[in-house]
């Protein structure tokens, strides 16, 4: 299954393992929790990075004092409209700190990658029939968000702090400008993991 | 197994109007012109024609629907069935000429 | 009313460009309809019957009339010249092209209005008190946090994708008129010993296949944690609710089936984590939103002005009409208008292109150019001189929109049914009108006095027969439509679920059962006793017994 990022396709250097593939010496390996619970020592023993995948009724509190071993976390959606994994990505980041990859697996359409990205994840495992190019674009379907999420983006309740930035609509203006994105979004989106809500 | 006559019902994707699916391919408004299927073989190759055009996004949501035959008049066994067919029973003025006899209206 | 900035304008045309994409993308077959429905329904979109419906937002329903001429106009150009405002404020167009419905969101958002987030497993359109601002028992104009709670609840990304559908109501004053506690969340505003204002916060209230009375998780909640402690319970709901089973699915099962001290400790533990951070509610910022919601320049009334008081005496349809439909306004020399969309043997809730054309305009010269939808159907204008009530009324009359009616059993609550409605066991609608006719005689409404009679077509409950007085719902008995009647339900702060009389009613008898339980009412109530009152007094027994003597 391809894998993106925002910037676009990725490799994917990444091997997951079904539980009863044996393991391999050494390379980056993904393995189901029930695996990373029964084989704990062995995982860590190995060389090579590790990753663990969760399903969606496996909440990340389960491996929150791991968090430091894995470099990929991957989330299941097992069917695209079962949401549990956003949740989960925003604990994962916000609640447990972690800094790794946040993959999105499973049914991932193209709707919902603003969402995902919004809720922390960075890649996402995507169907091989996507259309990559238009995919990317979804990252961007909204440029404003009304709430803070674990992205850096500041909420709109934010910019409107900021003076002049605000302005009242007006349909009956012939001349009104153009609605407007704010320019300082692209710094902070640089920044720290959840900009405050109401004053940045 | 539904015995008896049936026909295949859907909305048309576009416009989400009622359709039944009649000779030739072909989606109609009337109930009274659909083709009727009075066997598995046939409702089996119906459901096969309603299967591509739901691919080919002409339609939605296709099903099988029971009628009884009068002549050459074609009335939904179910209720819901007819009021799909001829239109909701508060606004008559939204039906539909057709050849269903409406049954079970006030 | 609230007002779009730039940052409001931009999202919901920026939605329209994203819908407009994912129509283009279901059209051309790159999305299944399976993909396609879950976006079609965020943006309000149903498959029914006969056609698309769109459920178009009415946020805390309240309008301007320049949105309502635009309602018309949706109605006159992409539908057949009406719309049906439905029990969640909202409004319905049952005829909808969807190729078209790019056009008419881009329409909406032209004046503000929108169809987010109206459907789909998602949090929808926050309700609120239809008297919102001009109740005299008003603590604060629930609509402020009805709107704070809008803006965080729209697009969120964390909880776009829920177990289920999720309804969160809003009361700013005692006397419920939102009915807070039949809806997943509902706040209710009051003040603690200190004389704070902050809210009761109850979790799991429902109708559906399940009815359940909301249960209280939190008894005061201060107003800066009005969003995070809502975070915690959507995060607790979106972990936990069942995923597998459709019917199980709404967070009151959760509560239920974790059992409310349990659900409580979940969202309070959570909480714990997210409260005090950034999701705190600065003042400042509720006092941002309460200017959007400030009085209308209101003018110094006599409170009893001569002309009014005069044609009450002349005109006693105008003062039958004064008795039912208007209500005490808390600014003296002003009164709360309640137009009825309930017309004798008329469609409950439905309303022409020429009425609201109409409405509109009344609105901008009898109220500040403000509208408000209720759950229960009809329209209100909030802030209406008493001096210009006569002029008013005698142009409803005119519209059809004057039926004196309002709380009385001719003030009928009733889901569109099987006439449209795809999920629907029955047709509600006609049954509607056949009891409106048959309780025609407005002396006799009103001699039977407060009769909230509410009709569902199927389980889903939309048309809320669960908190009716007397509710009906529809059911499917081998192809005939047949209808089962509860008694005894309530949507206010004594909320109560009706309770089975017995077994259902043809549709050829059950207009004859509703005259039944009147007749019954009626024989045995005591001094000024509402129906609901009777009923609690003396239960189902004298009911049951009447309406099944002849089996």
């Amino acid at each position: 299954m391809p894998l993106i990022r925002t910037t676009g396709p990725v490799e994917d250097p990444w091997t997951t393992l079904k539980d009863e593939d044996p393991l391999p010496a050494d390379g980056a390996i993904i393995v189901t929790l029930a695996r990373w619970q029964a084989n704990r020592d062995a995982l860590l023993a190995r060389p090579g990075p590790l990753g663990i995948f969760l399903k969606s009724d496996q909440p990340p509190s389960l491996i929150a004092a791991d968090i430091e071993r894995f470099d990929v976390i991957a989330l299941n959606f097992p069917k695209f409209t079962n949401g549990r994994a956003y949740s989960s990505a925003r604990l994962l980041r916000e609640r447990y700190g972690y800094r790794g990859e946040l993959r999105a697996v499973g049914n991932v359409l193209r709707d919902q990658l603003q969402f995902m990205l919004r809720c922390g994840f960075d890649s996402f495992e995507v169907s091989a029939t996507a259309d990559v190019a238009t995919w990317l674009k979804a990252f961007r379907d909204f440029s404003l968000a009304y709430q803070p999420a674990t992205d850096a983006r500041t909420p709109v309740t934010a910019l409107r702090q900021r003076p002049a930035s605000a302005r009242r609509i007006d349909h009956d203006e012939e001349d009104a400008p153009p609605a407007r994105r704010s320019d300082d979004d692209a710094a902070v989106e640089a920044s720290v993991v959840c900009a405050g809500y109401w004053a940045y | 197994m539904a015995t008896g006559p049936q026909v295949i019902t859907a909305n048309r994707l576009r416009d989400g109007r009622v359709v039944f699916l009649a000779e030739g391919e072909r989606w109609v408004e009337a109930v009274g012109q659909s083709q009727v299927a009075n066997d598995e073989a046939a409702t089996t190759a119906l459901s096969a024609i309603a299967d591509r055009a739901v691919a080919a996004r002409e339609v939605v949501a296709p099903y099988l629907i029971e009628v009884t035959r009068d002549g050459d008049r074609l009335t939904p066994r179910r209720y819901r069935e007819v009021l799909r067919a001829i239109g909701p029973s508060t606004h008559p003025e939204f039906g539909r000429p057709n050849t269903v006899t409406a049954t079970g209206q006030e | 009313m609230y007002r779009y900035d730039n940052y409001d304008q931009t999202l919901v045309d920026e939605r329209v460009a994203q819908f407009r994409g994912q129509v283009a993308r279901r059209v051309a077959g790159d999305l299944t309809e399976d993909e396609f429905k879950p976006l079609r329904l965020m943006n309000g979109l149903y498959l029914q019957l006969h056609a698309y419906m769109l459920r178009v937002a009415i946020p805390y329903g309240t309008l301007s009339s320049k949105q309502l001429r635009k309602l018309a106009h949706i109605a006159r150009r992409y539908d057949k010249g009406y719309g049906h405002f439905t029990t969640r404020q909202n409004i319905q167009f049952n005829w909808i092209n969807l190729e078209e419905t790019p056009d008419i969101l881009a329409e909406l958002a032209t004046v503000e209005m929108h169809a987010i987030q109206t459907s789909g497993n998602c949090i929808r359109n926050v309700t609120a008190d239809h008297f919102a601002g001009v109740a005299a028992d008003e603590i604060e104009d629930p609509r402020i946090y009805s709107e704070i709670i809008r803006q965080w609840s729209t697009f969120h990304p964390e909880f776009s994708f829920l177990p289920r559908k999720f309804k969160i109501a809003v009361t700013g004053s005692p006397h419920d008129r939102a009915a807070v506690k039949v809806h997943d969340i509902g706040l209710r505003m009051h003040r603690n010993e200190a004389g704070e204002a902050g809210f009761e916060v109850l979790v799991g209230g429902g109708q559906g296949r399940t009815p359940v009375i909301a249960k209280t998780i939190r008894p005061f909640l201060p107003k800066r944690h009005l969003l995070s402690y809502l975070e915690a319970i959507l995060r607790i709901y979106n972990q936990l609710g069942r995923r597998d089973n459709l019917y199980k699915s709404r967070i009151k099962i959760l509560v239920d089936s974790v059992g409310v001290d349990r659900f409580t400790q979940l969202v309070e533990e959570e909480w714990q984590q997210i409260r005090d951070g950034y999701l705190e509610l600065p003042a400042a910022e509720i006092e941002r939103i309460r200017g959007y919601f400030a009085p209308p320049p209101y003018r110094a009334f006599d409170d009893k002005p001569a002309d009014f008081e005069a044609q009450l005496r002349r005109d006693f349809r105008f003062g039958r009409w004064v008795r039912t439909n208007v209500t005490p306004h808390k600014r003296p020399g002003y009164a709360i208008v309640t137009l009825s969309l309930k017309p004798v043997g008329g469609i409950p809730g439905d309303a022409t292109d020429a009425q609201m054309d109409a409405v509109a305009d009344l609105a901008d010269r009898y109220s500040f150019g403000e509208i408000r939808v209720t759950h229960e159907q009809n329209l209100v204008l909030t802030d209406v001189a008493k001096s210009d009530l006569y002029a008013l009324w005698q142009r409803l009359v005119e519209l059809e929109l004057a039926t004196p009616n309002i709380g009385l059993a001719g003030d009928i609550i009733a889901c569109p049914g099987l006439d449209y409605c795809a999920l629907a066991n029955a047709r509600s609608i006609p049954v509607a009108q056949r009891i409106s006719r048959q309780l025609g005689d407005l002396t006799r409404l009103l001699d039977i006095g407060e009769l909230k009679i509410k009709i569902s077509g199927c389980i889903n409950a939309c048309g809320h027969h669960h908190v009716g007085h007397i509710g009906i719902l529809g059911v499917d008995k081998k192809g005939e439509e047949f209808y089962q009647v509860t008694l005894g339900g309530s949507a206010d702060e004594n909320a109560s679920l009706g309770d089975i009389v017995g077994p259902a009613f043809s549709a050829d008898n059950v207009v004859g059962a509703v005259e039944t339980i009147i007749d019954t009412y009626l024989t045995v109530r005591q001094g000024g006793e509402r129906f609901l009152d009777t009923y609690r007094r003396i239960g189902l027994a004298p009911f049951k017994e009447k309406l099944y003597a002849a089996h």
